[in-house]
């Protein structure tokens, strides 16, 4: 097993009294795509919003290419080649699409405010870039015909397209989506699943939080289920559809026993 | 297309673009010299308007572009104008030249942006309106007192005496003869603002088309996914003040050397309200609507202040409403009017107008 990209290892979060995870661990390896299923309030988001840095952790560590993830920002962390999307879209809804994509070129760009006044050769050289690798991504995504149009004015599909997009634009090193197939109908999500193998193509690790359990099991390399903020399961998909917590998490009961 | 929309977008149009820069630079500059028809005093008029449009460019970066609503934005106009003062004025005896107090004031006054922006960086709507709002009374209230015990600021009394702007042997204060031609200050002073006015209309228009302009309306639109997507939002807030709080000392500064008098009274919450409703009345977030928004503003007040009382004796044969009060009484029209019809002002940005309709 080549070294894991990240590795969480016994991350606690909790709300007070509530406990949305309790000693959390697994690993990803780079170049997978690692699906993070579970029920609703297993604690899927929470995970993500405490690996992004939006809420600190109350104990365990993360630990991305080797490096220890403690008291970062959610910038500094999307710096490091952690990029996101958000399972209720955050996309700047008034914004056109390809601004949306723009801006999500902030973090790799460099002009500041005296290159932003006198325009000089390096800022448009670098405004050019920007656009140009903004309409790539859109293209990548499917979405370049609808560059202008406003955000919000996109189909729920386009919407998680496009957030796709703008978290690319940052040049990840992980894309974290937090059910990008919610919302989709079966074309968009056929769609989505061709996007999503080829962006790990491009050597980007995902790691996918979904419900729609037929995209999960034919697209994750590796899966791991949260229950109530624990981890139940990991394994491949074949081992964790089988495996009798998993069914009992999802449906409520224990299958019965087969006896020989 | 209809004539206003032909109007509003000459310049996309190529055949429209130069005559329609030309028409306005014609009109600009011939301005003050009808103004001075009806009397200096609107020359002065006009001037103050654009130190109310530079305000309410400087207060657009803070509240239109980061969306920041910051209600004590004067403070950064007197901080320039007390720099001003202090550095050309007996007060102190100095007397140095305006090139190179300018630049101080906007730089002090930016640094009080940052002192500002600092403590409030996670607040957002009302909170961070009320706390501006006392962040402007303390400046004004300090330069009310820092008189005692050592006399800075000459307290309520203000400082006066303040020398004009002079570039070479030109005085701003005083007129200039060119032959029999006489150059009024107040007008010399209002090219000296159109200039500056112009710069800061591009600088302000570079800065919202900018990567940084972009990761404002980010922060604006939703803080989170800003600093998901690698935002500094701390820094970029910062910015927005700093950015803000700099144009504002440098209106400041011109405010003290055309007055040549300034004091603590110049500088209370009113006019802070008055920059924000002309930001706000314009159109957040764009250029030409605060622009227009302030000029308006400026300049319908005092149209009244000349015209209600001989339009009432003309009619009536006696005073029924007193201008001011009138004054008021169409202000408050004004705003209810537009919040029903224009909530997002007179010319607001495709953005804002988004904002605004529903669907």
């Amino acid at each position: 097993m080549s070294l894991p990209i990240l590795e969480i290892a016994g991350i606690t979060k909790k709300f007070g009294g509530l406990t949305a995870l309790a000693d959390v661990s697994f690993a990803i390896e780079a170049g997978c795509i690692f699906g993070l299923i579970g029920p609703n309030g297993a604690g899927k988001t929470t995970l993500f919003n405490v690996l992004t840095g939006l809420y600190p952790h109350d104990g365990g560590r993360f630990t991305f290419c080797g490096q220890q993830l403690q008291h970062l920002t959610p910038d500094r962390i999307a710096q490091l080649g952690i990029a996101r999307t958000f399972q209720n879209i955050r996309l700047f809804a008034n914004l056109s699409a390809i601004e949306n994509v723009m801006i999500g070129r902030h973090l790799r760009t460099k002009a500041g405010v005296w290159g932003a006044i006198t325009r000089n050769a390096a800022t448009r050289l670098e405004e050019a870039q920007i656009q140009a690798r903004a309409h790539e991504l859109l293209t990548f995504v499917g979405l370049d015909a609808r560059a202008n149009d406003v955000a919000r004015h996109l189909s729920y599909g386009d919407q998680r397209r496009l957030e796709i997009a703008r978290a690319l634009a940052t040049d990840p090193k992980i894309l974290a989506l937090d059910e990008p197939a919610a919302g989709m109908n079966a074309t968009e999500k056929h769609a989505l699943r061709a996007l999503l193998e080829s962006i790990r193509r491009q050597g980007i690790t995902i790691l996918l939080i979904e419900h729609d359990v037929k995209l999960v099991m034919g697209l994750c390399d590796r899966i791991a289920v949260l229950e109530y903020g624990k981890k139940i399961a990991e394994g491949i998909p074949a081992e964790v559809q089988k495996n009798p917590k998993v069914i009992e998490a999802y449906l409520g009961v224990a299958p019965p026993q087969v006896t020989a | 297309m209809n004539l206003s929309a032909t109007l509003l977008g000459w310049h996309k149009n190529p055949k429209l673009f130069w005559p329609g820069v030309i028409m306005i630079a014609i009109a600009l500059i011939a301005l003050p010299f009808v103004l001075a028809m009806q009397g200096t005093a609107w020359v002065r008029i006009a001037n103050f308007a654009i130190l109310y449009v530079l305000l309410s460019l400087g207060l657009n970066i803070v509240v239109g572009f980061a969306g920041l609503l910051d209600l004590g934005y004067i403070a950064f106009y007197a901080v320039g104008a007390y720099v001003y003062a202090l550095l050309a004025s007996p007060q102190f005896g100095l007397h140095l030249p305006f090139w190179v107090i300018l630049p101080i004031g906007a730089l002090v006054a930016c640094i009080f942006g940052v002192l500002l922006g600092a403590p409030t960086l996670k607040l957002r709507g009302d909170y961070l309106a009320i706390v501006t709002l006392g962040f402007g009374e303390i400046v004004r209230i300090f330069m009310n007192n820092l008189s005692e015990p050592i006399n800075i600021t000459n307290g309520p009394n203000g400082i006066t005496t303040i020398d004009a702007i002079k570039i070479g042997s030109v005085n701003f204060g005083n007129d200039t003869r060119i032959g029999d031609f006489v150059l009024s200050g107040t007008i010399k002073y209002y090219f000296f603002l159109l200039v500056v006015m112009l710069v800061v209309i591009v600088i302000n228009r570079r800065l919202q088309n900018s990567r940084i302009g972009r990761a404002w309306e980010a922060i604006r639109e939703d803080e989170m996914a800003a600093r998901a997507m690698g935002i500094n939002t701390t820094r970029i807030k910062l910015l927005a003040f700093a950015m803000g709080a700099s144009f504002g000392g440098i209106a400041g500064g011109m405010f003290a050397s055309i007055q040549g008098f300034i004091s603590p009274e110049s500088f209370v919450l009113n006019e802070s309200v008055m920059v924000l409703a002309m930001v706000v009345l314009g159109g957040m977030g764009n250029i030409p609507g605060v622009v227009v928004g302030a000029v308006l503003l400026a300049f319908v007040p005092e149209i009244l202040r000349y015209t209600v009382a001989p339009v009432q004796m003309a009619i009536f044969g006696k005073m029924w409403i007193e201008p001011e009060v009138l004054r008021m009484l169409l202000f408050g029209f004004a705003m209810v009017v537009m919040m029903l019809f224009r909530p997002a002002g007179l010319l607001p940005s495709a953005i804002r107008k988004r904002e605004f309709t529903k669907e």
